[in-house]
């Protein structure tokens, strides 16, 4: 493979620890290296800000929901749908954009992974397949388990090393990376039009809570040491005064320490807290709690976040906490469709409109952006917009933009239709903190590559890591205006892929060599674990086992396994 | 105001998109600028200069441009599409999407005009001579956000789904019009000065239907209300209100409830009891020899 030296450029690298200094990295062979001979390629990074690629912890860019959102949201491409050229597929869409979109859109951003924020088992073949399909980037997907009949019911009995055996055999099956979480219990209550509105709301039928299903996953999770925590969309989402049962929810952590050899220290991510944070009791005294949310999680080190930053856009939420999207469509009337996945999960999609003129909107808008101007560690606070909920991922150069600039914020925030009750509901008025070039590198580049288990690999630009270097035209050191930060991050000037440059002058020359990320965790064989999987199959499932596990290269051509090992 | 004429002068084989040919896009610019100006056709990009011979010059604004396009259209769609000002005249017959999205200037169509006419349309006025195909004056596919503005008038006939989804502005239609109309509608104004067949207003939640007309079947969920004054183009007539459609979720206004509007013909001779009971007998004896008589079934 190719040399190439990226010279000149001001680093920042918070795996290094370098905060702007003029350095020149180095590439060989997909790796960063010390040095490279004379005749590497050499681009000429002066004057511009070089940093690894970015890692993105949390989107739903791949499986059936998001294909049933494109499939119902026609209008989500209108106007935007773009003919192939060089070798490039057709695109379009806007919230929900076509595989290939997604993987030309993260690249020209300067993204090199992505992580699929729920994947539900039973569809995890129709997953792996458009994962297949977004070029570029390297990906993984998490599959769900909060909801889980097998998971409800080992943890009900406190079987341990049963939910972790089965949390190993689903991760097989599915090729699944993780343990993701989404409204434990709650969306199981749905089956019988009811919700989990706390962490001591029992689940009908299974008699157990959500705080006993995150509390036995955390467990299960160290007990076989994977790379990333329990990823928890927590209960009661997006309703007024819901900050307590975040804050019941974090606390369900306390007491367990991190186990596991990928230098991950958290014991939970809980993802888009932007939509956990309110305070009042209804729509109109609506307010941010981001305060008391992030005084929480400032002090307390196994936690990590993410933001979930509503952009203002329109765009289409899709979750599968059945219950809220429900509640959703009957507050705003749109189009709604939702889907029960058997004995897994379930989903639900609608369009949504995040509009300056709504003050709700408004209020969520700087909630998001409060919750990482008050992160007093970086490391622990990742920027996303659990896209497409609360806004497309492609607005990520401006929700940095608004973190590194007051002026561009204020500018907003005081140009709300409701500005004043806008302000007086919520912090960010009072707020004066600029991110730094070096913060946005925690929070989007180490700080999500640690939490995922993956900090060896993405995120940094030590010698010996996959070689993901990106140079965005921003010169540090000289004044800019805003508007040239979102402008930058949009459109990078060159976006090296594991030693491949696939992006120049913000425009994709390369499709790259995408690999699908999952975790081997290797079990004592555990009859019992096996007998209860074959017999729900026989009894409840509408597909055998030989049509449920993903097979092989059609569905994985270029595979990434991460093993761990608790056979004794 | 200054008048480009564009001839068609070859047939295309598919269909040819010229969403460029609008006042908008022609303004200012040059006879030979106007020629390169791309249009589709399949998966390939043609020019304006490969199909149309381009005479006149437009004007310096949209406003102040007239564009006059001849030829059989009725395999070019997107003609006049987000027209924002000035005038189009199209001389013959054109396929779908014919003044789809405009804001503002006045479209004629001389003749018909297929699918989707005046889609998402917000202001201007869309004159169609002949006939409209359907979905006239409606959303775009998935879209909830129909006809915002302006108005559209058919002196033909209207097929399916007339208003779908539509929001604001007015549609009439002197001839008659196919089933489905105003079907979503949260605003509006639609008049049917022919004959109407059936699901008139089905799950309409705000807006207005006029029938002068009659309709072979109405919707279930439609509650006559009184007769009333009402004005339908520009004459004053009193009709029968009828509201709905009350399966609809519908939000209230200083405590009143705001349903959709249907205004239909005052019925002659109101109904009594006796008849109504006879009437429905008829029917039912109708019904049961279609459903017992062999004959019946074979014709069924």
């Amino acid at each position: 493979m190719a040399e190439y030296l990226i010279r000149n450029g001001f680093v920042f690298d918070p795996v290094t620890g370098v905060k702007g200094d003029r350095k020149d990295i180095a590439v060989k062979d997909g790796k960063i290296v010390d040095s490279v001979s004379s005749s590497a390629k050499v681009y000429d990074a002066s004057g511009k800000t070089v940093m690894a690629g970015a890692v993105e912890i949390h989107a739903h860019v791949a499986g059936p929901k998001v294909n049933e959102g494109r499939n119902y949201r026609p209008e989500d491409k209108l106007f935007n749908a773009r003919a192939g050229t060089n070798g490039l597929r057709t695109t379009g869409g806007f919230s929900i954009p076509t595989t290939f979109k997604t993987g030309y859109a993260y690249a020209q951003m300067g993204y090199t992974v992505a992580m699929e924020a729920a994947m539900p088992p039973l569809y995890a073949r129709h997953v792996h397949e458009e994962i297949r399909d977004t070029p570029i980037i390297d990906e993984g997907a998490l599959p769900v388990f909060g909801n889980n009949w097998f998971v409800l019911e080992y943890l009900k009995n406190n079987e341990l090393e049963n939910t972790a055996a089965y949390i190993a055999w689903l991760l097989r099956a599915s090729k699944g990376y993780g343990v993701k979480v989404v409204n434990p219990g709650g969306t199981e209550a749905w089956g019988w039009g009811l919700n989990c509105l706390s962490v001591n709301d029992p689940v009908p039928y299974f008699d157990i809570t959500p705080a006993q299903i995150v509390k036995g996953l955390i467990e299960a999770n160290e007990y076989l040491g994977l790379p990333h925590s329990m990823h928890i969309h927590a209960n009661n989402l997006g309703n007024p005064g819901n900050y307590t049962t975040t804050l019941d929810t974090f606390r369900l952590n306390e007491g367990f320490a991190a186990n596991n050899r990928f230098g991950r220290e958290q014991t939970m991510h809980h993802t888009h807290v932007q939509f956990h944070s309110y305070g009042g009791d209804n729509w109109g005294n609506f307010e941010s709690k981001s305060d008391a949310i992030m005084d929480y999680v400032n002090a307390h080190p196994t936690l990590t976040i993410d933001t979930g930053n509503v952009t203002l856009d329109e765009t289409t939420t899709m979750t599968a906490d059945g219950p809220f999207e429900h509640h959703l469509t009957e507050l705003n009337h749109l189009k709604w469709a939702n889907v029960d996945v058997e004995l897994e999960t379930a989903a639900g999609i609608v369009p949504y409109v995040y509009s300056p003129d709504i003050k709700v909107c408004a209020i969520q808008w700087a909630i998001g952006l409060e919750l990482a101007l008050l992160a007093t560690d970086p490391m622990r606070c990742f920027i996303t917009t659990d896209h497409p909920n609360a806004g497309p991922f492609t607005r990520y150069p401006r929700i940095i933009k608004w973190l590194m600039s007051k002026d561009a914020r204020e500018e907003r925030l005081t140009t709300f239709k409701h500005a004043d009750k806008v302000i007086s509901a919520t912090h960010l008025h009072g707020i004066d903190r600029e991110l730094t070039f070096y913060e946005i590198a925690q929070m989007t580049r180490a700080g999500p590559a640690k939490a995922l288990g993956l900090k060896d690999v993405y995120g940094g630009l030590a010698p010996g890591m996959d070689a993901d270097v990106v140079i965005y035209d921003i010169n540090p050191e000289a004044p800019f205006t805003p508007d040239q930060i979102e402008q930058a991050f949009s459109a990078a000037t060159l976006v090296i892929k594991t030693g491949v440059p696939v992006v120049e002058n913000g425009t994709v020359i390369n499709n790259g060599n995408k690999r699908t990320l999952w975790v081997d965790a290797k079990v004592n064989e555990n009859p019992q674990v096996l007998r209860d999987v074959e017999e729900k199959f026989l009894k409840y499932y509408s597909v055998s086992l030989n049509n449920y596990e993903v097979q092989g290269h059609h569905y994985i051509p270029n595979p990434y396994a991460i093993e761990v090992d608790v056979t004794q | 105001m200054e008048t480009v004429t564009l001839t068609l002068t070859k047939a295309p084989t598919l269909y040819l998109e010229a969403e460029t040919v609008t006042p908008d896009a022609l303004a200012g610019k040059s006879p030979d600028e106007i020629r390169a100006l791309p249009v589709y056709m399949g998966n390939e990009t043609f020019t304006l200069g490969d199909f149309f011979d381009v005479s006149g010059a437009p004007g310096a604004t949209a406003a102040d441009t007239r564009v006059v396009v001849k030829g059989d259209l009725s395999r070019v769609k997107y003609l006049g599409t987000k027209m924002s000002a000035g005038e189009v005249v199209l001389e013959g017959s054109a396929d779908m999407y014919v003044g789809a999205w405009m804001t503002g200037g006045t479209l004629t169509a001389k003749g018909n005009v297929d699918s989707f006419a005046g889609t998402g349309m917000k202001g201007g006025e869309l004159i169609i001579m002949g006939n409209a195909g359907n979905y006239t004056g409606s959303a775009y596919r998935g879209d909830w956000r129909g006809m915002q503005g302006g108005r559209i008038r058919v002196k033909g006939n209207v097929g399916s789904d007339t208003g779908y989804f539509m929001n604001g502005g007015e549609i009439i239609v002197e001839g008659n019009a196919d089933v489905h109309v105003g079907t979503h509608a949260e605003g509006g104004r639609i008049v049917i000065k022919g004959n109407a067949k059936s699901r008139l207003g089905g799950q309409m939640v705000e807006g207005t239907i006029v029938l002068l007309g009659t309709v072979d079947v109405m919707m279930p969920g439609f509650r006559y209300v009184r007769d009333e004054e009402v004005e339908v183009d520009g004459e004053m007539m009193v009709l029968s209100l009828y509201v709905g459609d009350l399966g609809e979720r519908h939000r209230k206004r200083k405590g009143e409830t705001i349903y959709g509007k249907l205004y239909l013909r005052p019925a002659k001779v109101a109904e009594d009891a006796t008849a109504r009971e006879s009437r429905l007998a008829r029917a039912r004896e109708a019904k049961k020899a279609r459903f017992t008589s062999p004959e019946g079934e074979a014709s069924a």
